[in-house]
């Protein structure tokens, strides 16, 4: 009887947990087809988008007339982005795919640029056809590798999601024919270093200048210890612990830690070895509850600059963000705004420490500037300006143009209906060189009940 | 020659007194406001009673949101301009002053409109009830200091850096919390700023949301742990980063040597150790 039931409890049992078993793995195998068709779908789109990629400039190069070239480049642009989004969406993150994401990031940047240029004023030059000949040859590579790969992947069966595992466990042999064959595809892109791609690139292959214009002589290591307790306004029983960059840095640089024994407060900062000026620094600490203005804490900062001998800078921006003030300087010479020269700063609102400095981009392109004389007068310049927009306040700057240029600017700012908006003319040849939509607050969604 | 002094002292003693009446006086007068002066960027009750009181005399017409952005820049300098202060966009004592004797601030029913979550205005010469439609309260519900984190007093609205929503912020905070949530604050910065390095960069997707979500980019994101709720110190790491902070040294990755399971990983070269991770170009 006993036995009965028991063998009844446990076969019920047995039977469930198959039944069970059973639904789990089907659930587990349509996410994994699922996952696996996400994969497929980035992959055959990519190939094919090649294959247009390389078709359109094909047909780009064959163009005669400016009036269809422009649109066809626009085309070519659009497709490389997608081309890039969709090598975004498979698993290659570690495998070294760099230079052929490289190369289609560099066909849209040629392609965009040629295609807003004003192709009946300006055409194409001898070498930009000669790049995109190049660029054309360099497609075709890649699209055959591609076909090969996709040939492969739909004869056999191939699947992504081995893929994956084989990246995931790290399998030396793992003699993955996709891995194998994008690392085809990628040393064949690498055959081609550095193609000339002509002026309309200095954008892309800007070098950076790695704080060129820093003056002074190398410090050591106590002198960046130093450095940093000046910049932190540190006490003297602070423990500092420094290290020096590593080597894979473009500039050399010490990071110093300073740690107060007594409050558990840190201190980082990164500072040149050139000249032993301060990268960043960031003050980690609880800030409590306000008890200073923006405008405090704003005389704050700018005590701390002028303290730290940064001269001439223009309070540009500054914001709240729960207890804290941060605020954008920008340099200023002969009353022009030099924005490409910013520094940021961050003030804790509870007593106006100075909790964070950032000098990037003010380390790196400051310097006396020769600034050339306006040619067009700031009447002139407004004309060009959409009537719509009601002008409020103008001043010259120097900004950073599309192809990363300094340019001497009429910037306006002015309101259309609700929103503000700054608008920057070229001073020498009234280009408007950037138009920009200023930030709005953003409302706070609640949970809606 | 003695009582001349005592006069002088006596006259100069009343004379400071004349002065300190009608100062105090203006204090008083001024006192809704606190003594701070009140700047662009700002948030919080001062910024909600100067919006008030701006959009009473019909200088603003925008939301009274608590937070000094564009539109009230404008309408105080439009303000400044029209009662003849120096026009600078900073609501300091004289500004505030010349505000409260030009204007009403009837601060109970402001308050209990933000607190209702209503859509309202504060216009002058018109009646309290046709200024918020009846009960649309519950779109954005404000109860109090349940905002996130936010200490802007009662301001129903937040800055958000440029370019970028606070739901943008909010999913980066996932991935700097999943990612890095044991190491120090710098190491969390570095971390948001590997990121943003990455949207920047040719080799990578262009937006935040193709670089987060990228297959195998992030281990938070293959297991899951980007789902966890990030921590406050999360989300100012990743708004320090946005706002141009980058401790990592323009790098592109970032490996813990102890995890790493590419041996590609090491091949790249590398900048510095933040913490248990190293950042490489």
């Amino acid at each position: 009887m006993l036995k009965g039931i028991l063998i009844t409890v446990l076969s019920v049992g047995v039977i469930g947990t198959a039944v069970w078993g059973y639904q789990e793995h089907r659930e587990k195998n349509a996410i994994l087809i699922n996952a696996e068709n996400n994969y497929q779908r980035a992959f055959h789109e990519l190939t094919y988008e090649i294959d247009v990629l390389h078709d359109k400039i094909g047909s780009t190069l064959a163009m005669n007339s400016r009036s269809s070239l422009s649109p066809a480049l626009a085309d070519v642009w659009r497709i490389t982005s997608q081309a890039h989004s969709d090598v975004g969406q498979l698993p290659l993150s570690l495998l070294p795919f760099n230079k052929t994401e490289e190369f289609l990031a560099q066909i849209g940047e040629f392609s965009y640029q040629a295609a807003i240029r004003d192709l009946d004023k300006d055409p194409l030059t001898d070498e930009e056809y000669q790049s995109l000949q190049g660029l054309y040859k360099q497609a075709a590579d890649i699209q055959s590798e591609l076909r090969n790969v996709q040939h492969m992947v739909v004869k056999n069966d191939l699947r992504w999601m081995d893929v994956e595992t084989a990246l995931a466990t790290n399998n030396e042999a793992a003699d993955n024919t996709i891995i194998d064959g994008f690392q085809t595809v990628e040393k064949t892109v690498e055959g081609y270093d550095e193609t000339d791609l002509g002026p309309a690139f200095v954008n892309m292959q800007k070098k950076d200048e790695n704080y060129q214009y820093l003056e002074g002589k190398e410090i050591s290591k106590k002198e960046a210890v130093s450095e940093a307790k000046k910049y932190a306004q540190s006490p003297d029983d602070v423990k500092a612990t420094v290290a020096e960059n590593g080597e894979g840095s473009d500039y050399g640089f010490f990071s110093v830690s300073l740690k107060s024994p007594k409050q558990s407060v840190e201190t980082n900062l990164d500072i040149t070895k050139k000249g032993g000026y301060p990268i960043w620094l960031i003050t980690a600490r609880e800030v409590k509850q306000q008890k200073i203005s923006l405008e405090d804490a704003h005389q704050s900062a700018v005590k701390f600059l002028k303290d730290n001998e940064f001269e001439d800078l223009d309070l540009f921006e500054s914001v709240q963000y729960d207890q804290m003030g941060v605020f954008t300087f920008v340099s200023k010479q002969d009353d022009v705004r030099i924005y490409p020269d910013s520094i940021k700063m961050k003030v804790a609102l509870d007593n106006g420490q100075i909790l964070g400095f950032s000098a990037e981009d003010y380390l790196k392109s400051h310097h006396k500037r020769d600034i050339p004389q306006a040619k067009l007068s700031k009447e002139e310049a407004r004309t060009k300006i959409n009537s719509q927009l009601k002008i409020m306040d103008d001043r010259l700057a120097i900004i950073l143009n599309d192809s990363n240029e300094e340019v001497l600017c009429y910037e306006f700012t002015g309101t259309l209906g609700e929103d503000t908006y700054r608008i920057y003319i070229n001073s020498e040849n009234g280009r408007e060189e950037k138009v920009e939509k200023l930030q709005n607050a953003e409302p706070i969604y609640e949970d809606v009940v | 020659m003695k009582q001349l002094l005592m006069f002088t002292k006596v006259m100069l003693i009343l004379l400071l007194i004349a002065t300190a009446i009608p100062m105090a006086e203006l204090d008083k007068s001024a006192n809704a406001f606190s003594n701070q002066v009140i700047r662009q960027g700002a948030i919080g009750d001062d910024v909600i009673e100067l919006q008030a009181r701006l959009q009473y005399l019909g200088f603003y017409n925008g939301k009274i949101d608590g937070v000094f952005g564009w539109g009230t820049y404008w309408a105080l300098r439009n303000f400044q301009y029209e009662f003849g202060l120096d026009i600078d966009g900073l609501a300091g004592s004289s500004t505030k002053n010349k505000l409260v004797s030009a204007s009403n601030y009837d601060k109970q029913y402001v308050q209990n409109q933000i607190n209702q979550g209503n859509s309202f205005t504060h216009y002058g010469g018109t009646d309290l009830n046709q200024q918020a439609p009846a009960n649309n309260g519950g779109s954005n519900q404000n109860d109090g200091n349940a905002s996130s984190g936010n200490s802007g007093g009662g301001a129903t609205s937040a800055n958000v850096p440029s370019g970028f929503s606070e739901n943008d912020i909010q999913i980066m905070a996932n991935a700097v919390y999943g990612e890095a949530r044991g190491e120090p604050y710098i190491g969390q910065v570095a971390v948001a700023a590997v990121i943003l390095n990455r949207v920047e960069s040719a080799s990578f997707p262009d937006t935040v949301y193709g670089v987060i979500f990228e297959p195998r980019a992030f281990t938070a994101v293959a297991d899951g742990q980007i789902w966890l709720t990030p921590n406050e110190t999360a989300r100012e790491a990743v708004i320090d980063a946005i706002n141009g902070w980058d401790p990592s040294g323009d790098a592109l990755y970032y490996f813990n040597p102890d995890t790493a399971t590419s041996p590609w990983i090491w091949t790249r070269p590398q900048i510095k150790k933040i913490g248990q991770h190293i950042f490489c170009k």
